[in-house]
């Protein structure tokens, strides 16, 4: 999860030198409509479109995600079929709001996202698509911040193109 | 036409566990059929579980979750014999909807 470690760092920089203010201002106006739209109970189309796992979760929370141990990420070594992978996360953290599933490999990296309202618990199984093998990234939304967790699948046989 | 949804919803104490099954092609838009044209995409964007008027879980789904989508999870409040409803919307505009009893 070096990916997500750069750009936090590079943010927190900005703000400890406290000169990246009017930049951040804009930043912030950028990533505002997204962002509401994972808050604002819609459905988001843009993250859905998103390549890469980076602009998908840039797209659907407007920030990056650490890697934490405190996301379970679970999911087979080894995939036989590409097209029915089950993969479901638990977490131990508090206050999640949403749990959202990214496959790397994908034409469109965001699979899933689960939103979760006070009282439901932070614990989802589902079955995704995966076309090759590659990672599976899980991000947890807890407090306002980003947790994720990574696991390389090995697919044999694809589940996208035919 | 028969539900769409079949749906287990299970009271354990305070938890409710909930596991839904739904028919529903969820073709990604990547797959070439036998003439050798695309399918167009075709899957559900939108799955809400509701307890007592009140989201108790919201799915957003892209074309990369599974043919016959399959979903479990588990949440607070609910009591034995209450329902549960569960509706779906894909990106066609076709939508189903079912309440299940928890057990």
């Amino acid at each position: 999860m070096t990916f997500s470690f750069e750009r936090f760092s590079a943010t927190r920089r900005l703000i400890l030198q406290g000169a990246g203010s009017v930049a951040l201002a804009g930043l912030g106006n950028l990533i505002a409509l997204p962002a509401l739209a994972a808050a604002n109970d819609k459905y988001p189309e843009d993250a859905f479109k998103q390549k890469g796992d980076k602009d998908a979760i840039q797209a659907l929370y407007g920030r990056s995600a650490e890697a934490s141990d405190k996301v379970k990420l679970d999911a087979p070594e080894i995939a036989e079929n590409g097209a029915v992978v089950p993969i479901s996360v638990t977490t131990t953290l508090e206050n999640v709001t949403s749990i959202s599933f990214l496959v790397s490999g994908n034409p469109n990296a965001l699979a899933a996202s689960y939103q979760i309202p006070e009282g439901t618990l932070p614990v989802v199984a589902n079955r995704l698509k995966m076309q090759q093998t590659s990672n599976v990234i899980a991000i947890v939304e807890a407090g306002g911040k980003l947790y994720s967790a990574t696991k390389e699948v090995k697919v044999t046989v694809g589940g996208c193109g035919g | 036409m028969a539900s769409t949804i079949r749906v287990r919803a299970t009271a354990n104490g305070e938890t409710t566990e909930v596991q839904a099954l739904i028919q529903h092609p969820m073709d990604s838009g990547f797959v070439k059929d036998a003439q050798g044209q695309l399918i167009p995409a075709h899957f559900i964007q939108r799955l809400t579980f509701e307890h007592n008027g009140k989201s108790v879980f919201v799915a957003n789904w892209g074309p990369a979750v599974s043919k016959d989508p399959y979903i479990k999870f588990a949440f607070k409040g609910a009591n034995k014999g209450d329902e549960l409803k569960i509706s779906w919307v894909d990106n066609k505009g076709a939508s189903d909807s079912t309440t299940a009893k928890i057990q």
